[in-house]
């Protein structure tokens, strides 16, 4: 089940808008494709992001993937848990496995992306 | 065996399938990849006893009054050394040297049993096809891959799992010995050979029977912590255990001198195809080694990832994970021989940026001796 106050994009990040911080993750279903995660490369405090552009990395026992901005603005925290707790993002990615908190430079950025139940949608089957 | 979507099925792929599995195109077939989570499978195998499907790997026979001489003249070992029911590993060269495939040589009561890579099993049957056709050996060559399953039950507690299974004598069956007999009431030959690191067995059994066994194993070893594992874990298994994939540390353009393979040539034996070319690398050495690397951050190291010295990009990395079972990040890589030494400091190019790592002795892992005090 994807949660209801999320929005999501079509990369498998999800976004929760707190007033001007935006906090991004992945989403369950792009964890379970990735499999057991074992390291992430987050990006730096202070980082721009742009909406849809790469801004770090995960990787997987067999894979490397990127993963894209949901949303543009400025990195203002990141979750130190995942540097010794990749698995973070397996066991709890809507929760304690989220990636970066954002200063949002366009408040109506999160509008575009999917609410829960198209994006329920778009993994479906 | 049946196919769809362009690939092959082994004879358990509904059963891959019913158990949840996630399949992928390997070598032409549907493959298991992880089952759940590749490092639990991983861990099981360590552990306990993990249960492969390895149906899709060739198993070509030579028989005939000359079946060994053809096959020594065909790969690079001696199986002249092997008496029934002995094995040994091996590589088939091309003439120059280059590694056509590595496989594993079984002496069968009429022959020898050639298993071989998925991948490379139309190589290697045009390599001994084109091998019988020119050469004067009465040897005749059989591809029994289709006909033949292959399961592997793999980890500390395979013995154990295969005991009450059987009547043979597993207990005085040695590494790289086989036996042919019953287990759970289904013809095989019971081999003790893996590619996991880990005590193991590799049971071949008619394509037919593979349903029956799979399930036969599976229930025996409920009890022990058996869990199904795919082509996943048996990667992260061989690296750990230190051991070549062909297609990573093994291709046409490496000889097994460059591999750390060059105990499995045996020039005393007599001609053999590549001999000429083999015998010049073993004079004047290796111009690159395959070597180990142990990364001192957190990056991991992936096949074709470059390695630099002193900021000069001087070798590649053919495949690299994080461990399971070590908790490091490791990798192999092909170095030029004059930088090839245990201990030494590389780096390896991970999304443009240099990551410090240090050669390490292979294997990474080798499994605890079962009668160590």
């Amino acid at each position: 089940m994807m949660p209801d106050d999320l929005r999501y994009s079509r990369e498998h990040e999800w976004v929760r808008v707190d007033g001007a911080i935006a906090t991004i993750g992945i989403t369950s279903f792009a964890a379970d494709e990735l499999g057991d995660i074992v390291y992430v490369e987050l990006p730096e405090v202070g980082a721009q992001l742009k909406q849809f552009a790469g801004f770090g990395v995960v990787e997987s026992v067999k894979a490397v993937s990127d993963l894209f901005a949901p949303i543009s603005g400025t990195v203002t925290e990141v979750n130190d848990a995942l540097r010794s707790g990749p698995e973070l993002l397996n066991t709890d990615p809507f929760g304690a496995g989220w990636i970066a908190k954002v200063e949002l430079a366009d408040a109506t950025e999160p509008e575009g992306l999917l609410d829960a139940a198209a994006y329920a949608e778009l993994t479906a089957g | 065996m049946s196919a769809d979507d362009g690939h092959r099925h082994t004879p358990l792929h509904d059963v891959h399938v019913a158990l949840g599995a996630r399949m992928i195109p390997f070598a032409g077939y549907q493959m298991p990849v992880q089952y759940a989570s590749i490092i639990d499978e991983h861990r099981t195998v360590r552990s306990a006893v993990g249960l492969f499907d390895l149906s899709h790997m060739g198993e070509l026979h030579v028989a005939g009054t000359e079946a060994l001489a053809f096959t020594r003249y065909a790969v690079v070992s001696d199986p002249g050394t092997l008496e029934p029911g002995q094995a040994q590993y091996s590589m088939l060269c091309d003439v120059d040297g280059g590694i056509i495939d590595d496989l594993i040589l079984y002496r069968t009561d009429e022959g020898y049993l050639l298993v071989c890579n998925a991948a490379n099993r139309g190589a290697v049957v045009a390599q001994l096809a084109s091998l019988l056709a020119h050469g004067d050996f009465d040897a005749t060559l059989e591809d029994r891959s289709d006909r033949t399953a292959l399961l592997a039950p793999q980890g500390p507690r395979a013995a154990e799992l295969l005991s009450p299974l059987t009547e043979l004598d597993l207990a005085s069956l040695g590494n790289y010995r086989s036996i042919a007999g019953k287990v759970a009431g289904i013809d095989c030959m019971v081999a003790r050979t893996g590619y996991t690191g880990e005590d193991g067995f590799e049971l071949f059994c008619a394509a037919r029977s593979a349903v029956r066994l799979w399930e036969a194993l599976t229930a025996a070893g409920a009890g022990l912590g058996l869990k199904p594992c795919g082509l996943g874990s048996r990667d992260t298994l061989r690296l750990e255990a230190g051991m070549p994939l062909y297609g990573n540390e093994l291709d046409r353009s490496v000889n097994p001198y460059e591999a750390n393979l060059g105990r499995v040539v045996k020039m005393e034996k007599g001609e053999f195809v590549g001999r000429a070319a083999l015998a010049t690398v073993q004079q004047v050495g290796p111009r690159r080694r395959l070597v180990g690397l142990q990364m001192r951050d957190e990056a991991i190291a992936r096949h074709g990832y470059p390695v630099v010295v002193e900021g000069r990009e001087v070798g590649v990395v053919t495949s690299g994970t994080a461990s399971p079972t070590l908790g490091e990040r490791i990798a192999m890589a092909y170095l030029p021989a004059e930088h090839a030494l245990v201990g030494s400091a590389v780096a390896v190019i991970v999304r443009d940026r240099p990551h410090p790592a240090e050669q390490v002795k292979l294997p990474f892992y080798r499994r605890p001796r079962p009668d160590a005090a």
